[in-house]
């Protein structure tokens, strides 16, 4: 698979992009969202997504992620705040920011008694300022990047899900873009197919391309982030590179024993606090002390310890614990 | 993965990425294209051709019928489209107008509303609307061309029902010079162009029944609605059209004058009558676009 074709370069000449200059690529401020029936679904909320980036836009099912997809490319409206989009203020008018931006909202839509390429002739002909001359080659190359090109003309309603989401990536690589907004791309697919979409993504974001891609889990998208935006409840709780978030973890200590209570008893009087014990577990933050001090401690006291680990807390359980959906260690 | 530069040099001579040069170059270019994919999605969707199907089968069934139990010649005197029957016996080009006339209260109606309940609703409820959106489409431009391709389904629905019945008036019975609704007698070619031009009266009857499904159709993701809605208007309409008691109403509905072609056959033609009829659509046409431009225009697209 290669990313060079017809009209569509992966990253052509600088002095051909448009410039994303120095600013953000998306910027809101304040951006609210309250709907009729009076829920506030997006509550304020100021992104700032970096050009050149990949960024994780997390947060459970109905925290607002989708809401806010929608106000960005321009098809719901904002109730308050602002924001700009590669540059330009969305109040003079998205159209003309819009045809370098590509977008997967809420899964693919497309026309279930189309093929494939039918289906991506439908949207570049929507297009107004589409390359009329390389519109075929263009089609052709966008199903050859996402591996649809020998399914091009099945019928839209004969695809699996997974090529159903890659069909709707494809349709946002049907031209250059300085940005794509993929709203949770790997939904409902099995591993495989979120190991798919999450190359595709790579692939997107090596030729340039800012990524802006929102997932209900942390662990489909980690991997290819760079920055992150947790949403909950419609606030946006964390925004930052993916290894500040990482730093926020508290190590643990885990201490496997029959012995629980003399193994609590133990770490109690080195003044570890907020001990928990059961299932043959043991575990506390571990604050300043050595673990390999804790197991002379532990062994010293004749607690039989059958395993003992430092533990960080995965990005997953960080994740979870922004969110406000409990914290449980022994899970 | 090729590198920047091996995609530049690999590549065939690119003109310069469309993203670098913003504003449309060709707008009509463009648009014609827009016009093309939208007739495409409308006669390549199954359930539209089945509808054409139907529309073909009637004069087909019609002729037939007739043909068997041809009815004897000046039978028929009364109003409505017994007026037709009674002179297909001895000339084929009135099954057309049979089929016409017979088609037009609510099979033909049918399949406008279908058509304008899938057009912004339809995509609506499919998720393809927004796909559109986003591309950008442009809302009002979407919607514009959408109308322009509603209006040449109701267009290809009449010819293909004039077409074939007037092959198969021919076929099955004599033709010749055709006896108006007046009495008199004009030629078979003066025959033709009148029929031509009732054609384009029901069509633009139609295309203003277009613009209601096409408002009702911003204001909703379910396509059934506005077929159920259409339909709905054009019966209640044709009911209080036959109820004298509000007959103060009659000229104000929707569907009052869609069967006043009849002025185009007669001699000479009544030419008031025709253009109060194309008035009344216009009207309808122009307030029901209006709708649902400033809706589209406003609407969340929350599907």
């Amino acid at each position: 698979m290669t990313l060079a074709g017809p009209g569509l370069t992966a990253d052509p000449d600088p002095g051909l992009v448009s410039p994303v200059g120095a600013g953000l690529a998306i910027e809101t401020s304040g951006l609210a969202m309250r709907f009729r029936s009076g829920q506030l679904a997006v509550d304020h909320i100021d992104l700032a997504v970096p050009p050149g980036s990949v960024y994780g836009f997390l947060g459970p099912n109905g925290s607002g992620k989708t809401t806010t997809i929608r106000m960005l490319l321009g098809l719901v409206h904002p109730t308050g705040g602002s924001f700009r989009l590669l540059g330009t203020e969305a109040d003079s008018g998205l159209d003309t920011v819009l045809p370098r931006v590509g977008a997967l909202v809420e899964g693919p839509a497309f026309y279930p008694f189309l093929t494939g390429r039918q289906n991506l002739t439908r949207c570049d002909a929507a297009d107004p300022t589409a390359d009329l001359a390389t519109a075929a080659a263009r089609i052709d190359h966008a199903l050859d990047q996402v591996g649809l090109l020998a399914a091009a003309d099945k019928k839209y309603r004969a695809y699996s899900l997974g090529m159903k989401q890659r069909l709707g990536i494809a349709a946002g690589l049907l031209r250059p873009r300085d940005l794509m907004i993929l709203d949770e791309p790997t939904n409902g697919l099995d591993p495989q197919g979120t190991r798919e979409i999450r190359s595709l993504v790579k692939q997107i974001a090596a030729g340039g391309t800012t990524v802006f891609v929102s997932s209900h889990l942390l662990a489909e998208v980690e991997q290819i982030c760079t920055y992150v935006g947790v949403m909950s409840t419609g606030k946006l709780v964390f925004q930052g590179p993916l290894g500040e978030l990482r730093g926020r973890g508290e190590p643990r200590i885990l201490i496997r024993t029959s012995d629980e209570a003399t193994a609590a008893q133990v770490l109690r009087t080195l003044g570890l606090a907020d001990i928990m014990a059961g299932q043959g577990q043991v575990t506390a933050p571990l604050g300043g002390h050595a673990p390999e001090k804790v197991n002379a401690e532990l062994v010293g006291a004749g607690v039989p310890v059958a395993g003992l680990e430092t533990v960080r807390p995965s990005l997953e359980d960080l994740f979870v614990a922004l969110t406000g959906e409990g914290f449980d260690v022994n899970g | 993965m090729s590198t920047a530069s091996q995609a530049v040099a690999s590549g065939p001579a690119q003109p310069a990425p469309s993203a670098v040069t913003p504003g449309p170059a060709a707008p009509v270019r463009h648009w014609f294209r827009l016009f093309r994919s939208e007739l495409r999605i409308i006669f390549r969707r199954p359930r539209n051709l089945a509808l054409l199907g139907l529309l073909a089968a009637a004069p087909v069934f019609l002729g037939i019928v007739l043909r068997i139990n041809t009815p004897p010649p000046g039978a028929g005197g009364g109003g409505g489209p017994s007026v037709f029957v009674g002179q297909i016996a001895d000339n084929g080009v009135f099954l057309s107008l049979f089929t016409i006339y017979v088609l037009l209260p609510v099979v033909v109606p049918l399949a406008v509303a279908v058509v304008s309940g899938d057009s912004v609703a339809g995509e609506a409820g499919l998720g393809t609307l927004r796909t559109l959106l986003t591309v950008p489409a442009g809302r009002i431009r979407l919607l514009l061309t959408k109308y322009l391709a509603i209006v040449v389904f109701c267009l290809a629905a009449y010819l293909l029902i004039a077409a074939l019945s007037l092959v198969l008036g021919a076929v099955l019975f004599p033709i010749g010079p055709v006896t108006l609704l007046s009495g008199d007698t004009i030629s078979l070619a003066a025959g033709l162009v009148r029929l031509a031009m009732i054609v384009i009266y029901v069509v633009a009857a139609l295309a203003a029944l277009g613009a209601i499904g096409l408002a009702l159709s911003t204001f909703t993701q379910h396509a059934i609605a506005v077929m159920a809605a259409v339909l709905v208007i054009v019966i209640v309409s044709q009911i209080l059209d036959a109820v004298s008691q509000v007959a103060v109403i009659h000229p104000y509905l929707p569907t009052h004058f869609w069967l006043a072609f009849d002025a185009l056959l007669r001699n000479p033609i009544a030419w008031a009558n025709v253009l109060h009829g194309l008035a009344s659509f216009a009207v309808y046409a122009v307030i029901f676009l209006a709708v649902a431009w400033t809706r589209m225009e406003r609407a969340d697209i929350t599907s």
